[in-house]
């Protein structure tokens, strides 16, 4: 099914842009290696050796002296932008400046939103805002059922054509298995990735947090972990017998890693993704009952941390996402059993994952750049490259640079992120999104324009 | 010590000290008249989230003792109803100066966030399903009245684990007392990973008899939202403390109130055995060394009540760590 452009944003002036010596990392395109880099028309014009591109009168030049790297910007399938109503966590401009600032250049927006996000109309007019407002491309994902209820599936086909990237009921599963086998069925018809929130709410009932010796020291009921994986194990099957196109959203245990890992050796149509609080944190943080550390599905134990490590080195996991989940400063202090589940990752993904998974040796960062980029692919959408001729969404990144997140404030207008307060290395310092640049820290040097 | 928040945050130094000032005030209890003017001037106020009978009028009777002055807030009934927030409450109570909260609410850690919130002197009457010290205070007070020391004693506490904070205060007790602790209960009841706590795990009575001290906790009807065990009747077949069970030699405990026929019988309710009457007189007594401790002991003075409401609450203020606690990789 050919429908609209799938990802709208506010158009930006084209980036009339010199880089001169900045190191060009791009594991898809083959590319590590020191360069100069113009961008003219908001495209990649050129990739020479460095010294090689003189600077023109109409362009700015930025002097990367080799320390500077520029990757292809990042992509993150899994955001809450909280617009239609809910406004005062984030809207569409807050949530894709905050994208900006972290280096990506579209994100995927969730519609688990007041009203939910379930009809055509709904659809366009949020389409709209982001084709005014947006810093970056956006893309919806509309619910699956009407109301997030699980009970009847939206007009999908009729969304479909208004521009969904597929469809999701993030938040909440789809706890009937015969609802969900009837959305990957009607799939045939209208296409789209359907993208799946698991738990198995018999199971996860009341909990605030993982089902462990912190919640039992704490006396907070637990989550289990096998809520998730068994929901994953069912739908990967499902998925496998309707041959349809599944993505998991935000694995956080062992057990899913191996299910979705089980269903991949059976050829089915599966993906994956892991959020990097899920990556770098356990349960362990929640001793302090901190609310910014209660998030949907909860931080789990460390071995469970070490599988999603290495389900993303392996690709059994294919992407990193946020789960970006603002929450206003008055929701999130409350005692934590009443707190709103999230965090939000979209400032700090790209330098808590060096910092906690790179620096310390555990994965590459050729790896960390190619999971932070593969979640367009998995939604249909063009990947970002770095070669002559492709649009220019880039990040120019400073991996040097040491920060403490949140210091001096934050891009979202929510500030309960996981990471604030600790001290992180790399720096987004430059966000060319669609050809334009949509985010540009205020430490960048320039000379000239 | 700031505030009583958890036993986790007690030594067993403390928790000596704090019998100690309790053993001097139980002879107030037996006076003609029973006030001593300690804490005259101070005022304690009782912030009750929850519906409490017994602990609530044993703080109000302990704060009474020492000559304070006692406010009641109970949440229903007033602008709690009306939707404030517990941070909103707590600001707009702190402008009357409390010297000391005793603060109970359905939901873990709210004392402690509470602390966070205004200067007076906090005391956890209950965070939901997380602690109950004092329970545990006077439950190790009746021990040590009883028994002397408590070292080596083995104690088990019996019935739903899952739904008691007074559970898990008096597991961290009883073991900083040198008490060794089984717990034991329908696996349903038993959280997963209660074990690290240091206690052992038992899913029978069987080995009852080898207790010293049997902790009977009560059947949390009103905080079961779901069946947790076939019936009352089951449940009473297989963990109910009854004369075939408790032995002559053993001391039987229950923070009350009882539901009689389920975790107790009637007849060892009325047991020599039973202290459950002593736990409950002690709980004034402890409660007055409490409020003792931290408004008339040798406490810091406080940084100025009149903190701004608008001010970010501590969170605001954050230690710079690195991005991972511990090793990250295998």
């Amino acid at each position: 099914m050919s429908g609209p452009d799938r990802l709208l944003g506010a158009p930006t002036p084209s980036a009339e842009l010199l880089l001169c010596d900045v190191r060009v990392l791009d594991p898809r395109a083959g590319v590590d290696a020191r360069r100069d880099v113009r961008i003219a028309g908001g495209a990649i014009a050129e990739l020479a050796e460095p010294g090689t591109l003189q600077a023109r009168e109409d362009e700015e030049t930025i002097a990367g002296d080799g320390r500077l790297t520029l990757t292809p910007a990042f992509f993150d399938p899994h955001v809450h932008l909280r617009t239609p109503g809910q406004e005062h966590k984030e809207d569409i401009e807050s949530g894709t400046r905050a994208a900006a600032a972290g280096g990506f250049a579209g994100v995927i927006a969730m519609p688990n939103t007041d009203p939910v996000l379930d009809s055509a109309p709904l659809l366009r007019s949020l389409r709209d805002a982001a084709a005014r407002q947006a810093r970056i491309p956006v893309g919806f994902l509309p619910a699956i059922t009407r109301g997030l209820e699980g009970e009847q599936l939206t007009e999908m086909a009729e969304l479909r054509q208004e521009g969904a990237l597929g469809f999701s009921d993030d938040g909440k599963p789809v706890t009937s298995a015969g609802m969900l086998r009837k959305a990957l069925q009607y799939q045939r018809l209208c296409g789209g990735v359907l993208a799946l929130h698991e738990e198995d709410p018999t199971l996860s009932r009341k909990g605030s947090m993982n089902e462990g010796a912190v919640s039992a020291a704490l006396g907070i009921a637990g989550i289990p972990t096998v809520a998730e994986s068994t929901m994953v194990a069912r739908d990967a099957a499902l998925a496998g017998y309707e041959d349809a196109r599944v993505h998991f959203q935000h694995l956080s245990c062992a057990a899913s890693v191996e299910a979705l890992a089980h269903g991949k050796a059976h050829g089915w149509r599966l993906s994956g993704e892991v959020s990097p609080h899920h990556l770098l944190l356990t349960d362990e943080e929640v001793r302090t009952m901190d609310t910014r550390m209660k998030m949907h599905p909860p931080l789990t134990g460390e071995d469970d941390r070490q599988a999603l490590i290495d389900g993303l080195r392996s690709g059994v996991i294919d992407c990193v996402a946020t789960d970006h989940a603002p929450h206003a400063r008055d929701e999130k202090e409350v005692p934590f059993e009443q707190a709103p589940m999230g965090t939000t990752g979209l400032e700090t993904a790209f330098a808590a994952l060096y910092s906690g998974l790179v620096l310390p040796g555990i994965i590459e960062l050729p790896l960390l750049i190619e999971r932070m980029t593969a979640g367009a692919a998995l939604f249909e959408l063009p990947t970002a490259l770095i070669a002559a001729g492709e649009p220019a969404n880039l990040a120019l990144i400073d991996l040097d640079a040491v920060w403490v997140a949140g210091e001096h404030g934050w891009e979202s207008r929510s500030e309960n992120c996981c990471f604030a307060g600790r001290r992180l290395q790399g720096r987004v310092l430059l966000t060319l999104a669609a050809g334009g640049v949509a985010h540009r820290d205020r430490a960048l040097a320039m000379v000239g324009a | 010590m700031n505030h009583l928040l958890s036993i986790e945050d007690l030594d067993r130094e403390a928790i000596e000290r704090i019998i100690a000032q309790a053993e001097r005030f139980s002879e107030v209890s037996d006076r003609e008249i029973k006030k001593v003017p300690a804490l005259r001037g101070r005022m304690v106020l009782n912030l009750f989230y929850e519906a409490s009978t017994r602990t609530r009028s044993s703080f109000e009777l302990a704060a009474k003792r020492l000559s304070a002055d006692v406010v009641n807030f109970a949440a229903s009934g007033s602008s709690v109803e009306k939707g404030e927030s517990l941070k909103d409450t707590v600001l707009t109570l702190s402008a009357h100066k409390p010297d000391a909260i005793v603060l109970r609410t359905p939901w873990a850690g709210a004392a402690e966030l509470v602390s966070k919130w205004c200067s007076a002197a906090i005391v956890n009457a209950g965070d939901g399903k997380h602690e109950h010290p004092t329970q545990a205070l006077l439950d190790v007070y009746t021990l040590r009245r009883r028994l002397g020391q408590i070292d080596g004693a083995s104690i088990w506490i019996v019935g739903d684990v899952a739904h008691s904070r007074v559970a898990r205060s008096n597991v961290l007790a009883f073991q900083r007392m040198g008490a060794k602790v089984t717990i034991a209960g329908p696996p349903t009841l038993i959280p997963r990973g209660i074990e690290q706590l240091g206690c052992e795990v038992r899913y029978t009575l069987d080995e009852l008899p080898s207790a010293d001290i049997v902790y009977a906790l009560r059947m949390q009807h009103e905080r079961m939202s779901e069946t947790w065990v076939p019936s009352m009747r089951e449940y009473a077949a297989w963990y109910q403390i009854n004369a075939r069970r408790l032995t002559a030699r053993q001391i039987l405990m229950h923070p009350g109130p009882v539901n009689r026929g389920v975790e107790l019988s009637g007849e060892v309710v009325d047991s020599p055995q039973a202290v459950i009457t002593a736990q409950v007189e002690a709980g004034v007594v402890v409660r007055m060394a409490v409020l003792y401790e931290l408004l008339a002991g040798a406490r810091e003075p406080r940084p100025a009540a009149d903190r701004p409401a608008d001010r970010p609450a501590d969170r605001s203020t954050m230690a710079e760590t690195s991005v991972l606690g511990g090793s990250p990789s295998r």
